[in-house]
């Protein structure tokens, strides 16, 4: 089995947090603002997010590409983990906020007369940082073992999996639910005694996610090149054989999804504080959807894929709805039909395909102009037998 | 008493909306035994497969696999007892190296965690390549399952389930889409396997069975019709009757001719 990593992947990996964990932060905190090469801290942030979006990415793509369970609502373990996180955001904010209380500003607003008990713990970093990984795994992990113990398969997964998300959505909506409606958490003030807001924190958290992305694909790589990894594939390609080969199936496809939840949560916290709020929208299913959009148009089945396809759709989303506000709907869309129908692998997949093509036409070429030779030829001085036997000779 | 048979089906059936596929079917198997199973389309003999793999459950019957009843166990389960099966389609993972289809079937831990952590053992590699030895795949072990002709996926199939040495081998017509030598090559194969494994084999090509030589199940109906050695069941008014309907018939029980 191979499970070294090939040099240029190596090099990419490499230059990649060179890139992302050097030249950026470095551009950003020591140019100033009126050289070519600053990066603003507007940026920065939203290069962040784009960060955030690739490691979501990369978990739909090892639920869906890797082990063809098509999951429409990752984005509900991603908010999952953004609201484990907020929850602890909320609670530094101490008496800064609007109403001058111990209490988060939403609690005040609706009246509430103490803290919840199930927010006291959130006063820990740690007991946050662990309810970011466990909180979402649990829930995928209570919801896998129901749904692939029932053997939902296919189509059925995706649509029970976006309810899910639904289902979460309108619960968080809801004021009593205790996670402040639909205005969510927001007006963070510190991070680990740091203020969030400011260029240097923004900078960290987007250096962290660097690493969290970095380390997303090392495990990813490493995983998917183990015989699970195979097995992945064999339960993607052809679950009857495999179940008949002695694998209970569900146990592979449960790993592989609380796995993929843990890693959407993390990148769900990351998040929140980069873009300062959270809200049950993040929930809604045409969130889990886009998601799987960036997948498609990266190229599925690949760890570099979703990387590309978050960052390219979410540039070209930054850009299009300041240009055409109203069509980006549209362009997404399009994007999607034009990648199902051309491009079944995606942007990566693009120069090998352009490759087979050439190579295609090529030999087209080549028969096409050898070919008058041999009609010319054979007609006149070939016997009639033998002629038959050259231009059909499987007869 | 009754004799120790390895596999027992007894009083089986199974209807699909209203269709007896299965319809109170009696089977005994030896142990060691290597058993054909014949019939017309849509007698029930894949049916039966998926019966005793627990691919679908009996409505009615008891089918005991060395004593133990097979029928409330899920397919992984049975499988850990010693029954293996090859489909009627060819089904190997087409995305994988032959190498890599052989390594997934061959006998071993099926935990999630062996998977994650386990290494394949020199020992294993040299079992795999035994294995592609048999079924004449090892110049092609790191071709792509799908890029084979299909005459070697079904070589591939019971390749799988040669890696996964069980007692019972079950195999759906193993020579399905094959040439002739081809077929002749599977028969040995199947007849060389005969010794260490008990084998059911599903049947329609007649040169086949003949070359296996084995006692041979009618079915029809989801109904044992008759049971015996090929030239007993050829010849018997009933098998006639149902196999080849009116004259052509006799053709088709009887290619060789």
């Amino acid at each position: 089995m191979q499970t070294s990593f090939r040099k240029t992947e190596l090099w990419g990996i490499g230059i990649g947090a060179i890139i992302i964990l050097g030249i950026l932060p470095a551009l950003n905190a020591f140019t100033p603002e009126s050289n070519i090469f600053h990066i603003s801290d507007f940026t920065i942030n939203l290069y962040g997010k784009y960060l955030c979006y690739a490691v979501l990415a990369i978990s739909v793509d090892l639920l869906w590409g890797y082990t063809g369970l098509l999951s429409l609502g990752q984005c509900l373990f991603f908010a999952l983990g953004g609201y484990a996180f907020g929850m602890h955001l909320m609670l530094l904010i101490g008496k800064l906020g609007q109403y001058h209380s111990d209490l988060p500003d939403f609690m005040v607003f609706l009246g509430y007369p103490a803290l919840p008990p199930h927010w006291v713990p959130f006063r820990s970093f740690w007991f946050a940082a662990a309810a970011v990984v466990l909180v979402p795994g649990f829930l995928a992990l209570v919801f896998g073992f129901l749904a692939f113990r029932s053997r939902i398969r296919g189509v059925y997964f995706s649509i029970l999996t976006q309810a899910l998300t639904y289902g979460a959505c309108l619960m968080f909506f809801r004021n009593d639910f205790t996670f402040g409606g639909n205005n969510g958490l927001t007006d963070f003030k510190f991070i680990l005694g740091y203020d969030v807001r400011s260029a240097a924190t923004q900078r960290c958290l987007f250096m962290a996610t660097g690493v969290l992305l970095i380390l997303t694909y090392v495990f990813c790589r490493w995983l998917t090149r183990t015989k699970f990894g195979k097995i992945q594939r064999a339960v993607r390609d052809s679950e009857n054989r495999f179940l008949f080969s002695g694998y209970a199936a569900a146990n592979f496809k449960l790993f592989v999804f609380v796995v993929s939840a843990i890693i959407a949560g993390l990148a769900g916290a990351l998040y929140v504080p980069q873009v300062g709020i959270i809200n049950p929208s993040e929930m809604a299913p045409d969130k889990s959807l886009e998601a799987v959009v960036w997948v498609a148009v990266g190229g599925r089945g690949t760890l570099i894929g979703p990387v590309v396809g978050a960052i390219a759709v979410n540039a070209l989303k930054s850009w299009a709805t300041r240009a055409f506000p109203d069509l980006w709907l549209i362009i997404l869309g399009a994007m999607f039909v034009i990648v199902v129908l051309f491009l079944p692998k995606g942007i990566v997949g693009l120069p090998a395909q352009l490759f087979a093509l050439f190579k295609q036409s090529a030999v087209y070429l080549k028969k096409k102009s050898e070919q008058p030779g041999i009609a010319a030829e054979l007609p006149l001085k070939a016997p009639d037998s033998q002629y038959e036997k050259r231009i059909h000779p499987h007869r | 008493m009754r004799k120790e048979f390895i596999l027992t089906a007894e009083g089986v059936s199974k209807s699909f909306d209203g269709f007896k596929a299965i319809n109170d079917l009696n089977f005994y198997l030896d142990a060691g035994e290597l058993r054909t199973i014949i019939g017309p389309n849509g007698a029930g003999k894949s049916t039966f497969l998926d019966l005793i793999t627990g691919r679908t459950r009996p409505d009615d019957g008891q089918i005991e696999f060395k004593g133990t009843p097979v029928t409330k166990k899920t397919e992984y389960q049975i499988y850990r007892m010693g029954i293996g099966r090859k489909f009627q389609t060819p089904s190997v993972y087409s995305d994988h190296t032959v190498y890599e289809n052989i390594l997934l079937g061959l006998k071993g831990s099926r935990s999630v965690w062996s998977a994650i952590f386990g290494r394949v053992t020199p020992a294993q590699n040299e079992q795999i390549y035994h294995v592609l030895e048999i079924i004449h795949l090892k110049d092609k072990a790191q071709v792509r399952a799908g890029a084979l002709a299909h005459g070697q996926k079904q070589w591939l199939e019971i390749g799988m389930l040669i890696a996964q040495d069980p007692e019972l081998m079950l195999v759906d017509e193993p020579a399905a889409g094959m040439t002739d030598e081809e077929t002749a090559r599977t028969g040995e194969l199947l007849l060389s396997l005969a010794g260490k494994h008990t084998i059911i084999v599903i049947e329609h090509d007649m040169v086949f069975v003949r070359q296996l030589a084995s006692k041979v199940t009618v079915l029809h109906q989801g109904h044992v019709l008759c049971e015996g050695s090929l030239d007993h069941v050829q010849n018997d008014e009933r098998v006639i009757e149902v196999y080849l309907g009116r004259k052509k018939k006799h053709d088709a029980i009887h290619p060789e001719h």
